[in-house]
C-alpha cells in the first residue's frame, strides 16, 4: 500500500522530466557556462579555415619558439608553426574523432540495450556477456593492439573505441528498460495492442533519453581524452595538427619552452571539464534536486523554543504529566530544499504511563512516525524539534546531548520498526546483531550475551532459537524478523517501547501473534508501549488509550472504548467509517470526496 | 564460499580463453607480409618464405593459435618476430616496474579514497565533502596524462624534487626506487581517488539512510561503532566494485605514464611492440593486462562475497 504512490510518480515523471531539461539546465549557472563554452569550441573548431590566422602546417625554423605577437597571437611551436591555427584545426580533428566514437557507441549500445531490456531472453544473456567481455578489456591496450593491425590512423581507432564504449550505453539503457518494462503505462500500451517496436520507440525510448544524453557527454570526454592520449603516444599520421600531437611536441621541448604545453593542455582540459560539468548539470536538472549544502545548514538550526503555557483549549488532558513519557506542545520541522522550514508536527501532547499501551493513530503522513522519532531523538538530519517538551521518566530530552540520549536508548527507550527486513543489517547474523547491544550497552561478555540472546529469542516465541541465531536476515521470514526486532528492542530491559506500525508488513495471522506477544510483554514487564498504527482494529484489540492524529495535530485523545464508541472529532468518525467500509460484507461503492483529498 | 570461488575462477579462465582467441584472430588479419618486414626490402622471395615458415605463418590461423596457446599454457610466450628476444624474459624484467606502479596506486588510492570518502559521507556538506566533489570534477575532466605533464613540469622540471624520467629497481636502491615511482604513483592515483572516493561517499551516505542504522542506534549503540562495524562493512562492497572497475582504466593510464616517465614497464612495451605487428609480444601484453583485470575482479568478488552473505548465496 505504501508502494502505490511511489509507483505512479515513477511512471509519471520520466516522460515529463526530459521536457524541461534544456530550460532548467540554462538556469544552472555552471551548466549554462559549460554549454556556452562547448558551443564556442565547436563553432571555432569547425570554422577553423575561416578563423585561423595562418596555415597550421606552415613551418618556419627562424620563427621557432616565438613569443606571442601580432602575427602569432599565441606564439609558435618548435617548428615555428602558428599555435592558434594548430589549436583551431586540432579542435576539428578532436571533435570529429569524438563524434565517430559516439556514433558507433550509440548505434551499437542503445538498440541492443533497448531490445535486451525489453525482451530479455537469450539475446539479453548473450549481449550482457559480450558487454562484460568488452568491459574487461583495457581500452588503451586494445587500441594499441588494433593499430598493429589497422595502421596508425586515428579515425579507425576511434571506430574501435566506439565498440569499446558501447557497453556503457548498453548497460545504462538495459537497466532502465528492465525497470520500466514492468510499469503500468507500458502494460497499458501493450494491452491496447501496440506492437513491441512501437512501444519501444514511443514509450521506452523517451525514458532513456535523459540518462543517455548525460552519458554521451561523459563518453565524449573519455573519447577526447583517449584520442589525445593516443596522439600523445605518437599514434597518428603526424601531419594533421591535433591537441594530443601538440602536447607530444611540446613535451619534447619541456625544458626549453614549458609554456608550449599550456595552450593544447588548456584546450583539452577545459573542453573535457565543460563536458563533465554539463553532464553533472543535466543530471541535477533531471533529478531536480537541492544541493547537499542546504541539508547541512539545518544541523546548526536554532534550539527549540521552550514550551509555553497555552491559552487555547487543548484536546489532551492538561495538568498532570505521566511518569514514563510525557510530551507537551511538541513541534517537528523539516528543512526543505529551498531553504525554508516546514512543520510536520504541531503542538502534540501525549502521555504514556508504565504498563499502559497508548495507540497513536492517523493516516500516512499525519506525523505519527515523526512524533515517535522525535521522542527517540532519531529524527533524520534535515528534521529537528522546533519547540516543546519531552519528559522521559521526568527527564527533559528536547535539549539533551546525543550522549545523554544514548544512555537512555536500549535501557529506557526502545524501538520496534515497521518494515522487518530493512531493519536488520544484511551483512551480520541475527545473533551478532542481538548480542552487540547487550555487550556494548550492558557490558556482558560474549558468552553471557549469547545465552541471553537465545533466551530472548525463546521469549518472543521463536521455536528454533539456535537456528535463527545463526541465520543471516535474508534466511528468515518477515514474521520471524519482526520477532527478532522485538527481541532486540526488549533486550536491554527498557521501560518504554515505541512500536511504529509493528504489524503492517505482516500477514494477518502473524499480525495477531505479534499483538499477543506485545500484550504479554506489557503484562510481564510492565512495559509502557506507544503503538503507532493506522489500523483501528489493532487499537481496539490492544490499546488502553488512543490519540488520533491528523495533519500533524492530535485531534482527539481518550480511553480506547470511549473514542471508538463515541468519537467527538469528525476526523475520528471518518476513520471509523473507513474501517467499516473495509469489512468483508461491503457496502455499495460510493465516492468519498474527503478521502481522495487526504 | 568454496563453490563461489571455484565458479568465479572458472568464469575468469573462460574469459581469458575467449579474449586470447579473439585477440589472436584480430592480429592475424593484418595484411602485411611479416617475413618481408622482418628481413627488409632486399630479401629474396625464397628467404621470405623460409622466414614465414620458420615463424609458423604458413599454417592456417587456428593451427597457429593453438600452437601459441599450447606454449602459453606451459608458460612459454614465444620469441619476438622482429628482434628474436625471449618474450618471457622481456615480460619478467618489465612486469615488476608496472606492478610497482599498480600496487602503489592501489594502496594509495584505496586508503585515501576510503578515508576521505567515509569522512565526506559522514559529514555531508563539510570541507572534505566539498574537496572530494571538486577533485571528482577535476579527476573526471582532466585527462590523466595532462595532469601527469603538469606534475612533471612542477615537481621534476621546476622544483627538481624527483627525477623526470627513469626507473631504479627496488633491489638496486630502495630509496632510488621510491623517488622514481613517487610522481608516477601520484599521477595515477589522482584519477583513481577522484572516482573511488565519490563512490565511497555515496555508499556511506546510502547506508546511513538505511533503516537498520536507525534501529541499531535506537538500541543504544554509539554512532562511531555503528559506522565502523555496520556502515563501513555495508558500504565497502559497492566501493570495492568501483575500485575494480577503475583498475581497467588504470592500465590505460599506466601506458601513458610509463611513456612520460620513460619507465620500462608493460605499458611502454605495449607502445613499442604494437608499432610493428609483433604478434607474440602483443599477445603477451594483452594477456598480462587481461590477467591483471581478471585477478583484480576475482579479488573484488571474493571480498564482496565475504562482506555480503547475500551475494555469496546468490552466486
Amino acid at each position: 500500500m505504501t508502494d502505490a504512490p511511489a509507483l505512479t510518480t515513477a511512471a509519471d515523471t520520466p516522460p515529463t522530466a526530459a521536457r524541461g531539461l534544456a530550460g532548467r539546465l540554462m538556469r544552472n549557472p555552471l551548466g549554462a557556462t559549460a554549454a556556452a563554452f562547448l558551443a564556442v569550441v565547436v563553432l571555432a573548431s569547425f570554422a577553423a579555415p575561416l578563423l585561423a590566422p595562418g596555415d597550421p602546417a606552415a613551418a618556419s625554423l627562424k620563427d621557432a619558439f616565438a613569443d606571442p605577437s601580432g602575427a602569432h597571437w599565441l606564439g609558435t611551436d618548435s617548428a615555428g608553426r602558428d599555435i592558434l591555427s594548430r589549436l583551431l584545426y586540432g579542435g576539428r580533428e578532436t571533435l570529429l574523432g569524438a563524434l565517430v566514437t559516439l556514433g558507433i557507441g550509440l548505434a551499437l549500445g542503445v538498440p541492443a540495450g533497448l531490445w535486451a531490456g525489453y525482451r530479455g531472453g537469450w539475446f539479453d544473456a548473450v549481449a550482457d556477456w559480450c558487454a562484460n567481455l568488452v568491459m574487461a578489456l583495457p581500452a588503451m591496450i586494445v587500441l594499441l593492439a588494433s593499430r598493429a593491425v589497422i595502421g596508425p590512423t586515428v579515425w579507425a581507432l576511434m571506430i574501435v573505441l566506439g565498440v569499446l564504449v558501447a557497453p556503457a550505453f548498453f548497460r545504462l539503457v538495459r537497466g532502465i528498460v528492465t525497470t520500466v518494462r514492468g510499469e503500468l503505462y507500458v502494460d497499458a500500451a501493450r494491452v491496447s495492442g501496440l506492437s513491441d517496436t512501437r512501444i519501444v520507440t514511443r514509450h521506452v525510448l523517451i525514458v532513456v533519453r535523459g540518462p543517455v544524453v548525460i552519458t554521451v557527454a561523459l563518453v565524449a570526454g573519455i573519447a577526447i581524452g583517449l584520442q589525445a592520449g593516443l596522439e600523445f603516444l605518437g599514434v597518428g599520421s603526424g601531419d594533421t595538427p591535433t591537441w594530443g600531437a601538440m602536447l607530444n611536441e611540446a613535451f619534447k621541448s619541456i625544458e626549453r619552452a614549458p609554456m608550449l604545453l599550456l595552450w593544447p593542455g588548456l584546450a583539452l582540459g577545459l573542453t573535457n571539464a565543460a563536458l563533465v560539468l554539463l553532464a553533472a548539470a543535466m543530471r541535477d536538472a533531471l533529478e531536480d534536486r537541492g544541493t547537499p549544502a542546504r541539508a547541512a545548514r539545518t544541523r546548526r538550526a536554532p534550539a527549540p523554543e521552550p514550551a509555553r503555557e497555552r491559552k487555547d483549549a487543548s484536546p489532551a488532558v492538561p495538568g498532570q504529566r505521566a511518569a514514563l513519557l510525557s510530551v507537551r506542545d511538541l513541534a517537528v520541522a523539516y528543512a526543505t530544499p529551498d531553504g525554508t522550514e516546514r512543520r510536520v508536527v504541531h503542538r502534540v501532547d501525549l502521555d504514556v504511563a508504565p504498563g499502559e499501551i497508548v495507540g497513536l493513530v492517523g493516516e500516512s503522513g499525519s506525523g505519527k512516525t515523526q512524533t515517535a522519532f522525535a521522542v527517540l531523538g532519531l529524527l533524520p538530519a534535515a528534521g529537528r524539534i522546533a519547540r516543546g517538551s519531552i519528559l522521559v521518566e521526568g527527564r527533559e530530552l528536547t535539549h539533551a546531548a546525543e550522549r545523554d540520549y544514548r544512555a537512555l536508548r536500549g535501557k529506557t527507550l526502545a524501538y520496534v520498526p515497521q518494515e522487518p527486513m530493512s531493519n536488520l543489517d544484511p551483512a551480520f547474523t541475527v545473533g551478532s546483531q542481538l548480542t552487540e547491544p547487550l555487550r556494548v550497552v550492558l557490558g556482558l561478555s560474549r558468552k553471557e550475551a549469547a545465552t541471553r540472546a537465545l533466551a530472548l529469542l525463546r521469549e518472543v516465541e521463536i521455536r528454533d532459537p539456535k537456528r535463527v541465531f545463526d541465520s543471516y536476515p535474508h534466511e528468515i521470514s518477515g514474521g520471524m524478523a519482526q520477532r527478532v526486532l522485538i527481541a532486540g528492542a526488549i533486550s536491554c530491559d527498557p521501560k518504554l517501547l515505541i512500536a511504529d506500525e509493528p504489524t503492517t508488513a505482516l500477514d494477518v495471522r502473524v499480525q495477531a501473534e505479534i499483538l499477543d506477544l506485545l500484550r504479554r510483554l506489557r503484562d510481564e514487564r510492565r512495559l509502557g508501549v506507544l503503538l503507532v498504527t493506522h489500523n483501528l482494529g489493532v487499537v481496539a484489540d490492544l490499546c488502553d488509550r488512543v490519540a488520533v492524529m491528523q495533519t500533524g495535530r492530535i485531534v482527539e485523545v481518550g480511553d480506547t472504548a470511549r473514542v471508538l464508541h463515541t468519537p467527538t472529532a469528525p476526523y475520528t468518525r471518518k476513520l471509523l467509517n473507513a474501517v467499516l467500509d473495509d469489512v468483508p460484507a461491503r457496502a455499495p461503492w460510493r465516492p468519498d470526496p474527503a478521502r481522495s483529498t487526504a | 564460499m568454496l563453490l563461489f570461488t571455484v565458479r568465479r575462477v572458472l568464469s575468469g579462465l573462460f574469459l581469458l580463453f575467449v579474449i586470447s582467441f579473439l585477440a589472436y584472430l584480430l592480429l592475424s588479419v593484418q595484411d602485411i607480409d611479416v617475413g618481408q618486414q622482418v628481413l627488409g626490402m632486399g630479401a629474396r622471395p625464397d628467404q621470405i618464405d623460409a622466414k614465414n615458415a620458420q615463424l609458423g605463418l604458413d599454417r592456417p590461423m587456428p593451427a597457429q593459435y593453438f600452437d601459441w596457446l599450447g606454449h602459453a599454457l606451459r608458460g612459454d610466450l614465444g620469441t619476438s618476430w622482429y628482434t628474436g628476444e625471449d618474450i618471457n624474459q622481456t615480460v619478467s624484467t618489465r612486469l615488476p616496474v608496472t606492478l610497482s606502479l599498480m600496487v602503489g596506486v592501489t594502496l594509495v588510492s584505496g586508503v585515501v579514497s576510503f578515508l576521505a570518502g567515509t569522512w565526506a559521507g559522514l559529514r555531508q556538506g563539510g570541507i572534505v565533502d566539498k574537496g572530494i566533489q571538486f577533485l571528482g570534477v577535476l579527476g573526471y575532466s582532466v585527462p590523466g596524462f595532462l595532469l601527469t605533464l603538469l606534475l612533471v613540469q612542477i615537481f621534476a622540471v621546476q622544483l627538481k624534487w624527483f627525477p623526470a624520467i627513469g626507473y631504479t629497481p627496488f633491489a638496486e636502491s630502495p630509496g632510488g626506487w621510491l623517488s622514481t615511482i613517487t610522481l608516477p604513483v601520484i599521477a595515477l592515483s589522482t584519477g583513481a581517488v577522484a572516482g573511488v572516493s565519490q563512490q565511497v561517499r555515496g555508499a556511506v551516505a546510502d547506508v546511513l539512510r538505511q533503516d537498520y542504522v536507525r534501529t541499531l542506534r535506537a538500541r543504544g549503540l554509539p554512532p562511531h561503532r555503528v559506522v565502523l562495524e555496520h556502515v563501513l562493512r555495508n558500504a565497502s562492497a559497492p566501493a570495492l566494485s568501483v575500485l575494480g572497475m577503475q583498475f581497467v582504466g588504470l592500465i590505460g593510464g599506466t601506458v601513458l605514464v610509463e611513456q612520460i616517465f620513460a619507465l620500462p614497464g608493460i605499458g611502454s612495451m605495449a607502445v613499442t611492440y604494437t608499432a610493428r605487428g609483433d604478434v607474440p609480444a602483443i599477445m603477451a601484453v594483452v594477456m598480462v593486462s587481461v590477467i591483471g583485470v581478471v585477478l583484480i575482479n576475482l579479488l573484488v568478488d571474493l571480498a564482496i562475497g565475504w562482506l555480503n552473505p547475500k551475494a555469496r548465496a546468490a552466486a
